[in-house]
Order: structure tokens, then sequence, then C-alpha cells
């Protein structure tokens, strides 16, 4: 079973909350993927004390877990600050770590997310940062303390999926007992299929359903795309080769002519 | 028959109206002072785009809104009927593939169909969808129209009064208070919205325009007299008086994306409002006690309010049944 910072976690697949055509179909499509844990953007949802109110309620009767994330931070600062509010509303050491550095691609910033991770990890945090596929910035959240890597498939919402395929084998083949989960970039359930052949140990999907024709189906086509993932590195696959490789051997075939 | 309607947001008035109009014996009922403080209506976009919501709702929202265009033609002189358009800048054309798969009874504009149709706005995009069978109106306009109508019908519309089904026992009542009904319908949430009015009188936009963008997707209506409104945010939130500097960016920047004209522009107001929904976003006539509520129009007020209050004003003096509104025993309505 997959740990998460000591929680065992029975699916692989973890879904995000936001841009769903309503809370309605946002709670049919979480238990139609059979997630375990969805993530929560404090950010754009809260704004007073008891503004929102409604809305996280809706997300506790889901009665998953909850990854509260610091969708949209631009700076270490605002990241922390995030964090801290996600803690008190969510009561949960865990959060989803995204410091953004460019606008246009939504891609990480990550020195400011390696500074924001020593800070958070030093404060008693389990943070799953929000990273690219660079194996010393994953080095520099690992020294900081973070034991879960959430590296990026491609840009946040793009659907193009596994950019960089030979940078998250390397990821996988350095960080052995590093929690690996793919955050952002899927488009399609292959794309989570791939992740999990691949070795990673789970993938997060949010526009890629929310955004679906019927998100709903959709969330139940990737839960069934990740299981077979799953089972397929534990079964081991063959290797890739450049000639045909007959299942049955030529010598001693009858001759019919 | 005698009735009392809560309310005097757009889905209280239009309750009204079609009741009065059948010939029963109404009085509207309202809180606040006046019309500007009576709930969301009066920060509504005031677009009638059934066929352009599809993209993010269901059937449902498009067939009652298809009944309430020649509704409001027929009772409000102001309602413009020059269809909507959708425009996104050349990075986000997948945004525009996906609204046209989506949605239906469009037509796919090029640039110089465009420049034609809209003339400021041509050269500006290469690509548009028209949906021509669209039309909006000015909701503060159409409002005021309203309880003047109300008015000549000898339908008195009483502000300052506070009253709650409660209070009417016995009495014939139609509450359509939004989120204030929440005490009776536990199931609404509130959903905020910011809005921006903007004066350029050099630009002449003639018809809604909405602008597609994977976070932040914005629409600009015109106004007339060169007034635009700018919508709208949706933050899943029931505190309905702070508005934030990143709506205000977000949206100012939209327009300004739209036509660079817009930075130019005077801003004349900006406002927020709540808006009440029921978990499916999809609206409700619902009886609770002897009560009837209206309810859960979520950001479709204008749109949807006729359809429902025609279907209100049916169940309470025929008895009609209407099944896909109606909820009396389930409290959440199984997805389409």
């Amino acid at each position: 079973m997959l740990q998460l910072y000591g929680v065992g976690v029975g699916s692989r697949l973890l879904l995000g909350t936001a841009r769903y055509s309503s809370p309605a179909v946002l709670t049919e499509a979480v238990r139609a993927s059979r997630t375990e844990i969805v993530t929560v953007s404090l950010r754009r949802e809260s704004g007073g004390e008891r503004s929102g109110q409604a809305f996280w309620a809706l997300i506790r009767e889901l009665n998953v877990r909850v990854l509260p994330n610091t969708a949209g931070c631009h700076s270490v600062k605002e990241a922390v600050t995030t964090a801290h509010m996600a803690r008190e509303v969510f009561g949960t050491p865990w959060i989803k770590l995204e410091v953004i550095g460019e606008d246009d691609t939504l891609q990480p910033d990550v020195f400011g997310l390696t500074e924001a991770a020593r800070i958070l990890c030093a404060e008693g945090f389990e943070v799953f940062p929000y990273t690219t596929e660079d194996l010393v910035v994953a080095e520099r959240l690992l020294a900081a303390g973070c034991r879960v890597l959430m590296p990026w498939g491609a840009p946040i919402g793009s659907g193009r999926g596994l950019n960089n395929l030979f940078g998250l084998r390397t990821l996988r083949a350095h960080f052995a007992g590093v929690a690996l989960i793919i955050d952002a970039g899927l488009g399609v359930p292959s794309h989570a299929a791939q992740a999990l052949e691949t070795g990673c140990d789970a993938v997060l999907v949010n526009t890629a359903v929310a955004q679906a024709g019927n998100p709903v189906l959709m969330a139940a086509a990737f839960a069934q795309a990740v299981e077979a993932g799953r089972t397929a590195y534990e079964a081991g696959a063959i290797e890739a080769r450049d000639f045909a490789s007959p299942s049955t051997p030529v010598v001693g075939t009858a001759f019919l002519r | 028959m005698r009735v009392t309607v809560i309310g005097a947001g757009v889905a209280g008035l239009t309750c009204a109206l079609e009741l009065a109009e059948r010939g029963a014996s109404v009085e509207v009922l309202e809180r606040s002072s006046g019309l500007a403080a009576a709930g969301c209506s009066w920060f509504s976009g005031g677009m009638l785009a059934p066929w352009c919501e599809l993209e993010s709702s269901t059937p449902l929202v498009t067939q009652l809104g298809a009944e309430s265009i020649p509704w409001w033609a027929a009772r409000f002189p102001g309602t413009v009927t020059r269809g909507t358009l959708v425009v996104a800048h050349g990075r986000d054309v997948a945004e525009l593939k996906q609204f046209a798969r989506r949605t239906g009874e469009f037509q796919e504009l090029d640039r110089e169909q465009l420049g034609a149709l809209e003339p400021e706005l041509g050269g500006r995009f290469s690509r548009a969808l028209y949906f021509p069978r669209e039309g909006h109106l000015d909701p503060r306009a159409a409002l005021r129209a309203l309880v003047q109508r109300l008015e000549e019908l000898g339908v008195s519309v009483r502000f300052g009064v506070d009253a709650s089904a409660a209070m009417l026992a016995g009495r014939a009542v139609i509450d359509c208070t939004g989120l204030a009904a929440r005490t009776a319908l536990p199931d609404l949430r509130g959903v905020k919205g910011e809005m921006l009015l903007l004066g350029l009188p050099e630009l002449a936009l003639r018809r809604p325009v909405r602008v597609l963008h994977p976070r932040l997707p914005v629409y600009v209506v015109p106004r007339g007299d060169g007034v635009y409104m700018v919508g709208a945010s949706m933050i899943e939130s029931d505190e309905g008086t702070r508005i934030s500097a990143r709506s205000m960016l977000e949206l100012l920047s939209a327009a300004y994306a739209l036509h660079p004209a817009f930075g130019e522009a005077q801003v004349l107001e900006i406002g927020t409002g709540v808006r009440a929904a029921f978990p499916d976003n999809l609206p409700r006539i619902r009886r609770v006690g002897e009560a009837l509520y209206v309810n859960g129009l979520y950001r479709h007020g204008f749109l949807l309010a006729p359809a429902l209050a025609r279907r209100a004003a049916q169940t309470l003096l025929d008895g009609q049944h209407f099944a896909e509104v109606t909820d009396e025993d389930s409290r959440q309505r199984r997805l389409a």
C-alpha cells in the first residue's frame, strides 16, 4: 500500500476539486474516481471567517482526506501564509506546496519552492511540493524535509501528458524510496496509466476530469487506468525490441509446402 | 386568490407578474429599502444566453432559458436580441474549440465576418462563435420596468417590510429571498460574484462578448450609452461585501485584452452580490409547509426567472406539477 507521511492510501488517484460545473458533479466524480485524497485550493474560495463554509461542508461530506494546496501563490511568504490558513481550516499538517514562477506556463518557481518547503517542514508541516522533474531540485526538496515529491507531467491544465518521460524515469531511479506523485498536465487516462507503469506511485488529476464532457465517467476511466498502470508495473513489462520476437518458435514448425 | 410574494429580486418580481397576469391578487414584500439593495439581481450581467450556458450547465438551463427571451421581449422593450459573441485570444484557441463542442445554435465566424458583425472587434480575433438567437438586457432597467408594470396591474411592491413564510402562515406565499431562505432550504449555498461598470462612450459594442480563458473567463455586456458591465467572478463564499483587488485586476485585464480602449474607460461602479445555489447549481420550486420557494437560480437569474415564475404561478393557482424543477421529496435531484 502506498504510504504518504505514514498514512496508508488505497487509491493511487488524487483528485482536484476546482472547475467542476457544480458541487454535485464534483461529489459524483469523487465517488466514481474512488479516490481517498482530494486537493482543495484555499486561496480562491476563502475571504472571511464565515465565508465558504457551505463549500467546506460539501468537501467534508465527501469523507476523503483533504490535501489543501497553495495554488496561485507567487511568493514564499504568500505560500507560507496560505499553508498556515489551510492548517487552521482543515486541521491537517498536509500541504501541497505550489509557488508559481511564471504565469503562462504556471511553472513552479523551484527556488521559492525549496525555500518555502524548508520553512514549512521546520514548522512541522508534511509538504507535498509541486515541482519540475529536475533531479537537483528534487534533492534540495528532500534535504528540506519533504518525503513526497510531486513532479509535473506537463504544465497545469495543458492535458499534454508526460512531457519528459526520461526525466521522470531518472527521478524514479534516483529516489527509490520516495513517493512520486505526478501532478499536473495529464489529459487522458492513458497518460495516467503510463505514469504508473513507469513506477510513479500515484497521479493527481483535476482539469482532465473537471472539464471533461462527462466528468463522472472520466473520473471512473482514470480510476481504471491508474489501477491498470500500477498492476502492469507490479507485473513487470517486457523490454521494447527493434525486431519482431515471435511468441511461437520458428524452429520446429511444420513445412506446409 | 390572494398571494404574497416575498423578495423583490428578479425571481420575486417575475413570479408576482406571472400571478398578477393570471388574475391573482398579489402583494410583494421586500426586506430592503429599494431595488438596489434587494439581493444579487441588481449586479447581474443580464445576459440571456441559454445556448452558451450549455458549456457548463445541463440542458435544463437551456430549455428553461430559451423560454425567457420572448418573455422578456414581450414585457420589457429594452430587451436586445442581437445575439452574443464568444471569442478567445490566439493562444487560448483550444478553449474556443471546447466551447464549440459543448454548445450549439451558433455560427462560426472568421476575422472578416466578425468585423462585419461587430466592427469594434474587427481584426482583433481570427475566430469567433456567434449565437444569433441569444439576447441581453439591462437588469436594473428591467427590474424597474417590472415594478412599474406590477403597479399598473394594481400590485403593491412594499420595501422595508421584513416578512417570512412562517410569519404569514395561513396565506398563500411564494418565497423568493435567495440566500436569506437558507433556514428553510438548508442545502442552499452562496457563490459570490464581483462586477464592474465601466463608462466608455467612444466604444460601440452592440452585443455581449465572452472572452474565454482557461482560468479567467470574463464577459462584457453593453448597457447602452457607452456603459459596459464586466463580470463576473465565481467564488464559493457567502460573504458579499468585500471586493478583492485580484478580482478587479482580472476583470479589468480581460476587458483591456478584449479591446485596449477599455484602458481609458471610467470606472463607474464596483459591485458584488451573492448568488444562491443548490448543490447541482440548478433551480428549484420547493414546497416547505404551506409556502412555495423559488430559489437556486445561481448565476442565471434573468435567464431562468421567467420560466420558473410561470411554473410557480401554475403550481400555485392551478395545482400543476413540473417535475423538471419541483422537488418536494428528494433533497438533491439526480444528475441528468
